[in-house]
């Protein structure tokens, strides 16, 4: 799949965004001490809402038609994306009272509790239903597990905490021991996904072009694709990144996300740790680009592809 | 009613008349237009409904070269309508065509990603998607000649490869070539009952060859023929 960058922002972003929201009011409902200060609170809400806005607006760049944006709320009883923007609007008025009933007043009051639940809710179902956009479609394998919307939650989650540990710790000179753990388990929870969804791609599955042409019984080969120049199917669904090149950003991609990221984290400087997010956001953009670029549809078969 | 369409792969012998024939009916009809986008430059892009590949069967000497025109199969199970977020996508209660409303559509994409058959092509132009109508701006125009309420496509293949009709009534033409010569659909594996279906080449004949001579008498026999054919 060509993978366009508007929608790679949008998920890390909006990834990072949700899972920033959610372990926020999770710890400053649950009574973490370090949570109950209202400077914290208020910085992380504002940047988890600024990362998740920022990411739908830069999702509806990818529509070739925006002025009909409007009617994808429509269709909620059958389609993911309509979910997903159903939720993602729903989950603005709760978050902002929770934020403005949170800066009101420093004790939690049920105000805040009840907003502050439904805002956390709305937003781990929004992460759920962009990854089931994905996770649902047929035609492509590498998508169509259970494995993808996981990825998606575990690494929204594991992007927001690296976020969580990093305000908490500027604002307040240290960072919490326990947000710090928190982060260092979801960075290696986060690194396991992301390798048994790899090895789970490796192995062939699926359709071929003998499924697919109907000739199930010889060998078919492509002899004419019917055109001499690129078309919409052969830009959409024909990307191809040589092998060596995706090694490397998987290298790449461990390394970023992960490694160095959870070694940063080790360290009690606050400094470190704001390094530490912003490279894994970085390294969440390269996994998204492989997300996309490892990904191959069916339609491929019909150009000549043996199997995906 | 089921309405759809049979491709002959034995006969068709992928001249592109039916997708070009789509293209001009289309590009006036009620999705019109069909866009292009650099149509005399050197990298043309534009939206068709119907595109045709060709395919080599098995290996030489029992190999085949078959052409395969593909376009939406009018699924009855189209994840293109149940992912679009829009409601642009629908598939027609009363005879099962899927349509795309260009009223609506938004330019997502996620139909065409949820489409196996490559069927749906975003327009440059337009911004909107575009996908075979199955005709349903002639289909039932009551104008028209009876025999010439047909897709462009089928009416205008010269090998008459393509067949129209009601897969629903077990003596229409298109359920009894899909009968009788074991009409097939593409990638069933995926689930989308697609009701296109494709008959498969005939098994015709073995052309016979012979052997060369090729002893000294052999080559001098045919070598003397040629001589004295002269
Ligand atoms: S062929 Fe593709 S576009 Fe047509 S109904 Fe089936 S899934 Fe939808
Ligand atoms: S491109 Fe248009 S028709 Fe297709 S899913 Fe998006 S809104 Fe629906």
């Amino acid at each position: 799949m060509h993978p366009a960058f508007s929608v790679l922002i949008f998920t890390v972003a909006s990834g990072a965004g949700y899972g920033l929201l959610a372990l926020l009011i999770m710890g400053h409902l649950m009574g973490m001490t370090q949570l109950q200060d209202n400077t914290v609170v208020l910085t992380a809400g504002s940047l988890s809402l600024a990362l998740i806005t920022g990411g739908l607006l830069t999702s509806t760049l990818h529509l070739a038609n925006p002025k009909n944006a409007w009617r994808a709320f429509s269709r909620f009883k059958t389609s993911w994306l309509s979910r997903e923007a159903v939720f993602a609007i729903l989950v603005y008025p709760f978050a902002l009272t929770y934020l403005l009933s949170s800066w009101a007043s420093e004790e939690l009051n049920l105000l805040t509790q009840l907003a502050g639940i439904l805002t956390l809710i709305l937003s781990m179902m929004t992460l759920f239903c962009t990854s089931m956009i994905y996770a649902s479609l047929k035609t492509i394998r590498q998508w169509n597990t259970s494995l993808t919307p996981l990825n998606y939650l575990v690494l929204g989650l594991m992007s927001g905490s690296l976020l969580l540990v990093t305000v908490q710790g500027l604002v307040q000179g240290s960072a919490a021991q326990s947000l710090q753990s928190l982060a260092l388990l979801l960075v290696v929870l986060g690194a396991s996904v992301k390798l048994i969804y790899l090895f789970w791609i490796g192995k062939p599955a699926g359709s071929t072009i003998n499924t697919a042409t109907g000739f199930t019984q010889a060998k078919v080969r492509l002899l004419d694709a019917g055109h001499t120049a690129d078309t919409f199917l052969t830009n959409e669904f024909g990307y191809e990144a040589g092998a060596d090149k995706l090694l490397r950003l998987r290298a790449a991609m461990l390394v970023l996300a992960f490694v160095v990221p959870f070694i940063l984290m080790t360290l009690t400087s606050t400094v470190m740790m704001l390094i530490a997010a912003l490279l894994a956001l970085a390294g969440l953009l390269v996994e998204r680009w492989l997300f996309f670029a490892e990904a191959r549809h069916v339609v491929r078969l019909f150009h000549g592809d043996q199997a995906t | 009613m089921k309405l759809g369409l049979v491709v002959d792969l034995d006969t068709c012998v992928g001249c592109h008349g039916c997708a070009t024939a789509c293209k001009q009916w289309n590009t006036s009809g009620t999705i019109g237009p069909l866009s292009d986008e650099n149509p005399y430059g050197r990298d043309p892009n534009g939206a068709w409904l119907n595109r045709i590949r060709t395919y080599e069967v098995d290996d030489s000497p029992n190999s085949k070269t078959v052409n395969m025109p593909l376009s939406c199969m009018h699924c009855e199970d189209a994840a293109c309508v149940t992912v679009c977020p829009t409601g642009a996508s629908y598939k027609r209660e009363e005879d099962g065509i899927v349509l795309v409303d260009q009223d609506k559509c938004m330019g997502c994409n996620l139909c065409s990603w949820a489409c196996p058959y490559g069927a749906r092509e975003l327009d440059p132009d337009q911004g909107t998607m575009k996908k075979c109508t199955l005709c349903v701006d002639r289909i039932y125009d009551e104008k028209l000649p009876e025999q010439e309420r047909k897709p462009a496509c089928v009416l205008t293949c010269p090998t008459k490869s393509r067949l129209f009709g009601d897969f629903d009534d077990p003596d229409s033409e298109v359920s009894v070539a899909v009968r009788e010569r074991s009409g097939k659909a593409l990638m069933p594996e995926l689930g989308y009952n697609p009701t296109n279906k494709y008959l498969p080449p005939r098994n015709k004949a073995v052309v016979q060859t012979y052997e060369v001579d090729k002893s000294v008498i052999g080559t001098l026999k045919s070598w003397a023929n040629r001589v004295i054919a002269r």
